[in-house]
């Protein structure tokens, strides 16, 4: 515990990172006992209401508590990101291994693939797979599936130039001639050895599918009804709420967006000085 | 040289059709059928019947090859998308999509030309000064946080604060449309070129502010790594002027892998700012693919962000072909893969 608190002194970055998404999740898990989770759907509460003492954070011009709505947001904004994330990263995982791994032509044709993948641009190709989709379906997970299909190029590639760099140490020619198999090196050499980079990747590969996931939503892709937070802005924009001067309900998802995004970032560039010793105090 | 370049010609191609070929799969796949759902939602809006549904329907369907066996759509689908032939707007129609396409580029390409250049330009420059040893302490110290802030949220949010600040409370700068509506767009018009640049100014602001954030953390780190070099360590051993050792051998060097970066970033300054176009109501290219997208115009859509990948694919493509020429450690005769 005091080496814990010791080493977030030395790292404030991890330590910033980490406790702002601890807020987040608080916000989200707790906020749920003091609102009603149904108000932060449309036709629920008064329209057009400027914050009060009964609806602290204001509501808009569907009829959302917007404390409600950024409450159930955060939370489904993060689970897409979430979503998309993990499962990026597993298939990157399991690529970026097989690739680093065993070499030759697996290698190359996987790293073909991830290259054609990464020169078209991610984002573009989310607008034409998600609009392909009609929007009533597209729900928190669907959105988050899709999300994935592009997010498994970038840590595939990362990955696999780790494995690479790694696969010619001394302790895993040991183990190789210590008659380990394929599997179990990867499993108990190389996993355990690149576990603070995984952790890393796991930490980006979110902030990139939150990010894809509100440009997405903020062009109109997506469910109207759920109050996400790129949803909430699409109506913000599709209401002109600045011509009307409803101030409250731009400011409140930007500030939550700035803040679940700075968040992952300042956690990111904190585990990377876990894992990349060597960058220690650049950043 | 020669194979290298041959071998990135065919990679560029294969790029976009790897793109073409997703986006004529993907609705057989999910089985949207876009000029149904329009003709349908017409019938609705505008009282048409059902049989002339039908006929307009057939009409569609022959129009677009719609009945032929599918290997023979598919071949005239990569015929027609590599003579940029996207066929016609569901919802102009007979307009066709590479007509929108080009005035709609005609308003947005220069707003991306011009915001590349200047949050490149910009963010290197800050990025070099902050992470040079000359520079006191306290300046990297206070724009650290804020820079680290705004790299890292998409540019429709500072978008949406330019446009609540900027156009709606202070009234500085007008909002949405490219030109002022009693203007009629002639690019030779010197009255029109200064509307259009004030106009420009706040999507290109919103564009440079995350953009140039994020290169000049990257070019700070950069720098901090050049200084560590030992031709910089002889050059203050020389004697030489600080500022001479900053530009011609610091910024120099570390500038060269931000220029790698530039094509690739070209693409998210694209992205980014069309998303950032259609909350500034700008009816550039970005405002008609949110258009296009809500009223699920697919032939335009997929118009829309085909153009745009073959764009952004060449971008790289030429800034591959020049960079040996600013890197001269570079040459493509030994480089494998």
């Amino acid at each position: 515990m005091k080496s814990t608190l010791g080493y977030f002194r030395r790292n404030p970055t991890l330590a910033v990172g980490l406790s702002f998404l601890l807020i987040l999740i608080l916000f989200t898990s707790v906020g749920r006992l003091f609102v009603d989770p149904e108000h932060a759907y449309p036709l629920s509460v008064p329209a057009n209401l400027p914050p009060n003492a009964e609806y602290p954070f204001g509501t808009d011009r569907e009829g959302r508590d917007l404390l409600a709505a950024m409450i159930v947001g955060t939370g489904m904004t993060l689970e897409i990101g979430a979503i998309a994330g993990a499962i990026g990263l597993a298939l990157g995982i399991v690529l970026g291994f097989v690739a680093g791994y065993t070499g030759g032509i697996i290698d190359t044709v996987i790293t073909s693939l991830i290259d054609i993948w990464m020169s078209i641009p991610s984002f573009l190709l989310l607008i034409l797979i998600a609009s392909a989709f009609s929007k009533v379906t597209l729900g928190v997970t669907q959105m988050g599936l899709i999300v994935a299909i592009v997010s498994w190029a970038g840590p595939a590639r990362a990955i696999r130039a780790q494995v690479l760099s790694m696969r010619e140490r001394p302790f895993i020619m040991m183990s190789k001639l210590s008659g380990m198999g394929a599997f179990e090196i990867i499993m108990k050499e190389l996993v355990p050895n690149l576990l603070p980079y995984l952790v890393m990747s796991l930490s980006q590969s979110v902030y990139g599918a939150i990010m894809a996931s509100l440009g997405l939503e903020a062009l109109g892709i997506g469910s109207r009804r759920e109050p996400t937070m790129g949803m909430t802005l699409y109506n913000v924009n599709y209401y002109s709420a600045f011509l009307v001067g409803m101030w409250w309900w731009i400011l409140e998802p930007t500030l939550v967006i700035i803040f679940t995004l700075t968040s992952l970032v300042l956690t990111s560039i904190g585990l990377d000085e876990i894992a990349n010793p060597r960058r220690r105090r650049t950043v | 040289m020669r194979r290298y370049v041959i071998k990135r010609v065919l990679f560029l191609f294969l790029v976009i059709w790897t793109a073409a070929t997703i986006n004529w799969i993907l609705p057989r796949m999910t089985g949207r059928d876009p000029i149904k759902e329009q003709l349908s939602a017409q019938i609705a809006s505008q009282g048409r019947t059902a049989a002339d549904a039908t006929a307009m329907m057939d009409m569609y369907n022959n129009l677009f090859g719609l009945k032929k066996p599918l290997w023979q759509q598919y071949l005239t689908y990569v015929a027609n998308v590599l003579r940029l032939d996207f066929g016609y707007s569901i919802q102009e129609y007979p307009r066709k999509v590479l007509d929108i396409i080009i005035a709609r580029s005609r308003i947005s390409f220069p707003v991306f030309i011009i915001a590349t250049i200047i949050s490149f330009a910009f963010g290197v420059l800050l990025g070099g000064l902050m992470g040079w040893n000359k520079t006191p302490k306290w300046i990297p110290r206070i724009l650290t946080p804020p820079l680290l802030v705004f790299g890292s949220v998409p540019a429709f949010l500072v978008a949406l604060i330019l446009i609540y600040f900027v156009a709606f409370r202070w009234k500085l700068l007008p909002l949405g449309l490219p030109y002022d509506r009693t203007m009629i767009e002639d690019w030779s018009n010197i009255k029109f070129l200064m509307n259009y640049a004030h106009h420009a100014i706040l999507p290109i602001t919103a564009t440079v502010v995350v953009q140039l954030s994020g290169w000049a953390l990257s070019m700070r780190a950069m720098m901090v790594t050049v200084e560590g070099e030992d031709f910089t360590t002889f050059a203050e051993a020389k004697g030489l002027k600080p500022s001479r050792i900053f530009m011609k051998y610091l910024m120099r060097n570390a500038t060269l892998p931000a220029l790698t970066g530039l094509a690739i970033t070209f693409g998210y300054i694209i992205t980014g700012a069309a998303v950032a176009e259609s909350f500034f109501n700008y009816a550039g290219i970005g405002a008609r693919l949110a258009q296009a997208i809500s009223v699920f115009d697919y032939f335009v859509i997929y118009g829309i962000v085909i153009i745009l990948v073959m764009c952004i694919a060449v971008a790289t493509f030429i800034m591959d072909m020049i960079y040996p020429l600013l890197d001269p450690r570079i040459t493509y005769k030994a480089q494998k893969g």
